[in-house]
């Protein structure tokens, strides 16, 4: 056989085909990512500023709407300092490993029916396994970076990340007792029984994942780690130009796939409450707006938690709240069958 | 599960490749790009302008340890539970009085803990 023959042969150009698929997703997944990362931005900039009676950037275009662009802009001009005493190789990988982390859980949500990157059958531990990964770029962040304002960030965030991951894991139980699978999509297919998804008839869970959810991704009232007013910025203290940028935009992955897991564990993921044509994934983008707008709302609203106050409310309420969740759901599921 | 004659968890190392590449690639674009004029001054350590004071990974609060034993006792505890809860439509009323036998058991030593006042921080 020579060259061509095996390569046309069908079975392998199937194969090469599907390979092609795949990668076409999963390119246009992450460049929609990173449109969504980019604006959510300007977005959180615009929205925090009129709550706060100001405008918001309004310099660089109309309404400021090439600001996060200008943004990117510099910070790759920016000059990259790696302080004295730093332990270089963790220093470089550890804002890697919070984007790797943030970026390959995304290849299990599904979009919308059928339009997924990986459809595994373990998709809701893969997501928590990846989102417990991204305790290891804080850590190493803060413990490379030679500075005592990062070590005690991490050292706080490292805590705070793992002790909500309890909580958020615990939460997510019900929703796995209700669909009887871990597959994102079979979540979603059997939320079809309940109008609106599985937010009201596990509304105790969906209580605890959302405050999970916002300790997990170090966002107000649970940013303690980048506490400015006391730590600086936390693990990221030393970090500038390009590799800051990274952080941020795994900030961000964190915070959007947190809102996309709530989705489509709790409110339905892609389905609404009527279809609407020809674009399949309108339901979860809007949904996914509004946690986005969540998430803003409330950093404008609520202030930050002491720490003693962080963990006590994870270890004392989050904790036996979620235990509560899963014995209430299993005992109306033994009583109603 | 998979429609593709493909491995699984094929898509998931196509990402992996991915977001590894956007990574090291803008790390890479950066380095390219970025000037680089360090001074002794520029690279110390950030301490509010100060020069940095003793060494920077000093002994930290036992509490931290405390808080990542307890934290893997309750991750296997609800890593145990979700196989439980796949299945529990199909084991019924014995597999119930199974997992509250067991999370009473987590409980007894929860309260343990907190007797211990492992939550404490102040």
């Amino acid at each position: 056989m020579n060259f061509f023959e095996v390569v046309f042969q069908p079975g392998i150009m199937d194969i090469i085909v599907k390979m092609l698929i795949i990668l076409v997703k999963a390119v246009v997944v992450v460049g929609v990512l990173m449109l969504h990362v980019t604006y959510a931005t300007y977005f959180e900039r615009k929205s925090i500023g009129h709550m706060q009676v100001r405008l918001g950037p309004m310099q660089v275009g109309p309404h400021g709407l090439l600001q996060p662009i200008a943004d990117f802009i510099k910070l790759f001009f920016k000059e990259d300092i790696i302080p004295a005493g730093a332990d270089k190789p963790i220093f470089f990988i550890a804002p890697v490993i919070s984007i790797f982390a943030g970026m390959t859980a995304i290849s299990v949500i599904p979009f919308f029916n059928g339009f997924v990157i990986a459809d595994i059958n373990i998709g809701l531990l893969f997501i928590l396994a990846m989102s417990s990964l991204n305790a290891y770029g804080v850590m190493l962040a803060g413990w490379a970076s030679n500075s005592k304002y990062s070590f005690l960030g991490s050292l706080r965030s490292s805590a705070q990340v793992i002790s909500y991951e309890i909580a958020m894991g615990l939460s997510l139980v019900g929703v796995m007792m209700m669909s009887g699978s871990l597959n994102l999509s079979d979540i979603v297919r059997a939320q079809e029984r309940f109008p609106g998804g599985f937010y009201w008839p596990q509304a105790l869970g969906f209580f605890v994942f959302m405050v999970a959810a916002f300790a997990e991704t170090n966002r107000t009232p649970f940013d303690l780690p980048e506490a400015e007013s006391e730590l600086v910025a936390g693990y990221f203290t030393e970090y500038s130009g390009m590799r800051f940028a990274l952080f941020y935009v795994a900030e961000y992955v964190g915070m959007i796939l947190m809102s996309l897991v709530a989705i489509t564990c709790f409110l339905g993921g892609w389905d609404g409450p009527f279809a609407i044509p020809y674009v399949p994934f309108a339901w979860l983008f809007l949904k996914l707006y509004f946690f986005i707008f969540l998430f803003y709302w409330i950093r404008a609203t609520v202030p930050r938690y002491r720490y003693d106050q962080l963990m006590a409310l994870g270890w004392k309420l989050l904790i036996p709240l979620a235990l509560l969740n899963i014995l209430g759901t299993g005992l109306v599921k033994v009583l109603l069958r | 599960m998979s429609s593709y004659g493909l491995p699984q968890y094929l898509p998931i190392f196509v990402l992996m490749l991915i977001s590894l590449a956007f990574g090291l690639g803008s790390l890479l674009v950066g380095m390219l790009v970025r000037p680089r004029r360090p001074y002794r001054e520029k690279l110390l350590p950030y301490e509010s302008g100060n020069p940095p004071v003793g060494e920077p990974r000093y002994r930290f609060s036992v509490k931290f340890y405390i808080i990542a034993m307890l934290f893997v006792i309750f991750d296997v505890e609800a890593i145990f539970l979700y196989p439980w809860a796949i299945t529990f439509d199909k084991l019924g009323l014995y597999a119930f009085v199974e997992m509250v036998l067991f999370i009473a058991i987590l409980l007894v030593g929860y309260i343990y803990a907190w007797k211990k006042e492992a939550f404490r921080w102040e």
